[in-house]
């Protein structure tokens, strides 16, 4: 594809950065803000009914769940969830501790916070919260973030609970982990203000690091998760949810673009041919007849569990349906994305791709034939249960009328590499109802005055510390600006400032070059990686050790540094004994230095460091090696 | 301006937005020093408010609260248009061969819906709604609805079981069984008010009720409805019960007899426990599956004559005995002409020395005492120690293994009955509605307690 002008398109992208809190307790309950993998204490079974809106109106998406017999199986530890979670009891009062820290972001970004707070339910059935609603509260409106000289606005900052863990799911039952919900998130939305893919990232990145600077947040995968609200000129508000990786937002927004142009062009195309809603007819046909001995597994395997072989007809989609909207996901897939919600489907085939999978092209000739269609028309297959594979064909029949109006409006979640699938029908915008269980809560200009009393730096301040006070180059001091381990280099600096700049460039260029090595750095805990430092300003090795401890620790993830040193032989040069071996390499290689002179410097460090390397700072071997040259060369003269 | 248009709205907020010209419901324009905002101006919650804060729903669908004094302009933009969300109605097709039932409405959290206008849960749901809200009802039985009252628990009174007793024998005559929507705080004192008010029973009587408000997705209400239906219309007894969630998973409904329950948990969905007794049965996978000795109930019989006695005196006292409880206590109620009175002991059924004398003076005016424990487990015995000798040589009726709220409540029906002395005690020691059992078994203590 050719790349495409943003500008041109009308490209219009917000954010919405949702992150974990480290408070003390979760924003309902007094439990600890804690995620667990031992084996959970016990579980427990429900089912979440759809509720009728505000409107009188059963959200369909909902209400299919439900009768579709969904039940939710709860996993709970004793001694760290309460009834709160478990919808066994109601919510305490909201924890202030999480209040304080929005209303310090709030401050930082310049938002006005609300004079009462006022806690929300927001309907979410799908059984990641307990009580099929999440509560949520706005905190302040309005303020601006500055980023590389533009101006973004900020709309809400809001809290929410967060929700359940998802930790699988079979047939008709979902099984989530309860240490996640009530967890207090802090949301905060931009307006849709960025125009290309690069400066969503840095937006997104620019807004982490401001929660970051509150100190307040929780580390780590997962703690951090992103909502990208995409729309071009002619397309529509498209909301992806829970993209946990900063750097594949570009290519979310990126390939989302591309989707929605292309469904554009598909949606001209169609027009083109003439094609109506009313000629796209929901009626399956039973085929099944017609795959007896096909060869194709699927097929196959529906055929042997009594299954049978359904199709629906698309007049005028040939070659529409195989068209390619993201890297490896065609029309094809999202009708394939909406059989599998609505009809429970495995998949499906469509004429664009076959003959292939072991269907001949024979079979799609008599599947042609036998349902009267010409070439122009694509069928789609699917084979399941017949009460299932109606379902799937008229959701894809449903889905195909929409291509004829172009982008439909839906909520959709993240693939690995920055595509994106189906994930549900957009909720309806009347699902929010007072949480009546909880007081509303007054702020008061005394809170507020006590917190602007203790603001944190801004990263502009920082950056002028890092480079003044830890002595960071000016380049270097951005990178670590921008870095995702901030935090971490903060700390070590404080604490060794001498060894600050070896801190910034192993975090960053190390830490990149390494990543790129294969080495999974990510494995080491921050604690190892902070010991490091402490070991590095005592002198037990030299910088020099840093990548070969780095991949060792990573290597060795239960490890501590300490044995790191231990196991790479690192530790226990003195300066004696450096002098020592200095000494007997000068007094080895006089001949060298007679006829070189200063200049034998370079080809003894190489025999020097041959034997010391990493085991003491390459800085002191030249200026020990220096002087004995020297030495010897008065000496000599 | 009216209470109504002023929802929840006092004091200062309540000046501002008659100065405005303001009322609930309608959309407005706030424009304090920082910001500007549009929504509608939704009631104040009445309790627990401050009058210092305006709430106005924004488009967003999220509610927010601005400080009067915050405020430098407030304009209507619109006038509300009052939003009564209207229940689609279903419509009550008779479905030959679905067995009849009776859903009497009496309020409280299973019968309570949000208004999504004001955020107030309000209960005053009628049955018809329930069945539109849990349309499943419609596959098992045909409904036949009345709303009774739309009373919180908390208020319900004597008078209203009599009431409730005689219109569930109406409805007894006509439909295989009857289902009572209740609020939970009380339900077990009414479900034992019926167990007495309703005698030979021919077909069960099925109470239930909601820990979740059934506005809620996660509502245990729906789950506890179907199932009480489906064991007024096919369960195989004929008794007062409690139907309601067995554990904390939406598996099972556990089916309490009536004078033996007791709520035990003030949250939870599983909160009602049957205690001193076995549990009666459950209600699993659409089916009734009887779980204690055939002998411990009644059959459904639908030729045997319902006896009604719905008459209760509602004036007794039910009197927690507890460390330096001082005899004033009794007396006060003496003194105002009590006709009986229940005193939750302590252990096997005492009460301190210094209750004596005013147990005495009952005795001589002819007031009933009855002794009931605290530990609600267990029997009461007043023999073992010389406290509950004197409490029974003057007169203290042991109340055996019977609930203080199901003696409570059995005292104001015999005294509904009669007030001869005799009578009284040989009533209150005599099992009439399986509120006394013959033995105490071990399996009734923890199994019940724990899961």
């Amino acid at each position: 594809m050719t790349k495409i002008d943003y500008e041109k398109v009308g490209l219009l992208v917000g954010l919405e950065i949702h992150q974990q809190l480290d408070t003390k307790s979760k924003l309902f309950c007094n439990c600890p803000t804690l995620t667990r993998e031992d084996d959970p204490h016990f579980v427990f079974l429900r089912q979440l009914r759809p509720t009728q809106s505000e409107l009188g109106e059963i959200d369909p998406a909902a209400l299919f769940e439900f009768q579709k017999g969904r039940v939710h199986i709860y996993e709970t530890y004793d001694d760290t969830i309460c009834l709160v979670e478990q919808d066994e009891e109601p919510p305490h009062p909201l924890d202030s501790e999480a209040v304080d820290i929005a209303l310090e972001l709030a401050l930082l970004l310049g938002s006005q916070p609300v004079d009462e707070i006022q806690v929300m339910r927001k309907l979410v059935i799908d059984g990641s919260n307990t009580t099929g609603f999440q509560r949520t509260l706005v905190i302040a409106f309005g303020g601006t973030l500055e980023v590389e000289g533009k101006t973004i606005p900020i709309q809400t900052i809001c809290l929410e609970e967060d929700a359940a863990r998802k930790i699988g799911e079979e047939n008709n039952q979902i099984r989530w982990r309860l240490d996640r919900l009530g967890i207090p998130l802090i949301e905060i939305a931009t307006g849709p203000a960025m125009k290309n893919p690069e400066e969503v990232e840095t937006v997104a990145l620019r807004l982490g690091q401001i929660l970051r600077v509150t100190g307040k947040v929780k580390r780590g995968l997962g703690t951090i998760r992103q909502d990208v609200n995409v729309s071009i000129r002619g397309g529509a508000i498209i909301e992806i949810k829970g993209v946990q990786k900063l750097n594949l937002i570009s290519n979310v927004v990126e390939y989302e673009v591309q989707r929605q142009l292309t469904l554009l062009a598909i949606r001209d195309e169609l027009r083109q041919r003439g094609i109506k809603t009313s000629k796209i007819k929901s009626k399956s046909h039973n085929v099944t007849a017609l795959f007896k001995g096909c060869k194709s597994k699927v097929i196959k395997g529906a055929l042997k569990r009594k299954e049978g072989i359904f199709a629906l007809v698309l007049p005028g989609f040939a070659n529409l349906v195989g068209r390619e909207l993201q890297p490896g996901r065609r029309l094809g897939t999202e009708f394939a994305d909406y059989a599998r919600f609505w009809g429970d489907v495995k998949g499906l085939f469509h004429t664009d791709e076959l003959p292939k999978y072991g269907i001949t092209a024979e079979e799609v000739e008599k599947l042609r034939t036998r349902l009267k269609v010409s070439q122009e028309d694509a069928v789609i297959l699917v084979a399941a249960k017949e009460e299932q594979a109606k379902e799937a064909l008229k959701a894809v029949a449903n889905r195909a009328k929409e291509a004829l109006k172009g982008v439909p409006v839906e909520t959709r979640g993240p693939l690995q590499d920055g595509t994106t699938k189906f994930a549900r029908p957009r909720p309806g915008a009347a699902r929010m109802y007072p949480e009546t269980d909880v007081a509303p809560v007054t702020i008061t200009e005394k809170r507020l005055k006590a917190i602007r009393k203790r603001l944190p730096e801004l990263p502009e301040q920082k950056l002028q510390k890092f480079r003044e006070v830890f002595g960071l180059s000016d380049e270097l001091a951005h990178v670590m600006i921008r870095s995702l381990r901030i935090d971490l280099f903060e700390e070590i600096a404080i604490k060794h400032t001498e060894v600050a700049v070896t801190a910034a460039a192993t975090l960053e260029s190390t830490w990149r070059s390494l990543d790129r090595d294969g080495v999974e750095v990510e494995k080491i805990p921050e604690e190892q990686i902070l010991r490091l430092f402490d070991r590095l300003a005592e002198g037990k090795f030299a910088k020099e050790a840093i990548p070969d401890i780095i991949t060792w620790l990573a290597r060795n993830s239960t490890k501590t540094i300490d044995d790191a040193i231990q196991a790479l032989n690192l530790g226990g040069i003195t300066r004696e004994q450096l002098v020592e071996i200095v000494e007997k390499i000068v007094k080895e290689n006089q001949g060298l230095i007679t006829e070189r002179r200063e200049r034998a410097l370079g080809p003894l460090m190489g025999l020097v460091m041959k034997q010391v390397r990493g085991r003491v700072d390459g800085k002191l071997v030249s200026e020990l090696l220096n002087a004995s040259i020297r030495r010897y060369i008065t000496q000599d003269s | 301006m009216s209470d109504h248009d002023s929802e929840g709205y006092l004091g200062v907020a309540r000046k501002s937005m008659e100065k405005a010209g303001v009322k609930v419901g309608d959309r407005v324009r706030i424009e304090t020093s920082q910001s500007t905002f549009e929504g509608i101006i939704i009631p104040r919650a009445e309790i627990g408010s401050d009058d210092q804060h305006l709430v106005v729903k924004l488009d967003n669908g999220y509610n927010l609260g601005i400080r009067v004094s915050h405020i430098k302009r407030l304009e209507r933009i619109a006038e509300g248009a009052p939003v009564k969300p209207e229940l689609p109605t279903t419509s009550l097709k008779t479905k030959s061969g679905l067995p009849w039932v009776s859903i009497l409405s009496t309020g409280g959290t299973i019968a309570s819906r949000v208004d999504y206008h004001t955020g107030a849960v309000n209960p005053a749901l009628s049955a018809k709604d329930l069945y539109t809200v849990v349309p499943e009802l419609g596959d098992l039985v045909n409904i036949r609805a009345e709303v009774l009252f739309s009373l919180l628990s908390e208020d319900i009174q004597p008078s209203h079981w009599s009431e409730l007793a005689k219109r569930v024998a109406k409805h007894l005559s006509e439909s295989e069984g009857v289902v009572i929507a209740h609020g939970t705080d009380t339900l077990g004192y009414t479900s034992a008010a019926l167990s007495f008010a309703l005698q030979d029973l021919p077909r069960p009587v099925v109470l239930t009720g909601a820990q979740r408000s059934s506005d809620r997705p996660s509502s245990d209400a729906a789950l506890n409805l179907t199932a009480a239906v489906t064991a007024a219309s096919r369960g195989p007894f004929a008794e007062v019960v409690v139907a309601m969630h067995r554990t904390p998973d939406d598996t099972s409904i556990a089916l309490h007899k009536g004078t033996k329950v007791r709520k035990c948990h003030t949250s939870r969905r599983d909160a009602f426990q049957t205690v001193n007794a076995d549990l009666l049965g459950e209600v699993k996978n659409g089916q009734v599956h009887m779980l204690a000795e055939p002998s411990s109930y009644h059959s459904r019989d639908s030729k045997r004559e319902l006896r009604l006695q719905p008459k209760f005196d509602p004036k007794v006292a039910l009197l927690k005995s507890t460390p330096g409880i001082i005899g004033d206590l009794l007396d006060s109620l003496i003194d105002r002409s009590y006709h009986g009175i229940v005193i939750e002991g302590t252990g096997l059924g005492h009460a301190p020395q210094s209750l004596l004398p005013s147990v005495e003076r009952a005795q001589e005016e002819d007031i009933p005492i009855v002794m009931t424990s605290q530990c609600i487990w267990g029997r009461v015995q007043m023999r073992v120690y010389r406290t509950g000798v004197e409490l029974v040589q003057r007169g203290v009726i042991p109340a055996e293994d019977m609930l203080s709220e199901t003696a409570f409540v059995k005292l104001m029906w015999v005294l509904g009955q009669t007030r001869n002395s005799d009578d009284i005690r040989s009533y209150m020691l005599k099992n009439i509605a399986g509120e006394i059992t013959d033995s105490t078994r071990r399996s009734q203590f923890q199994e019940k307690v724990s899961e």
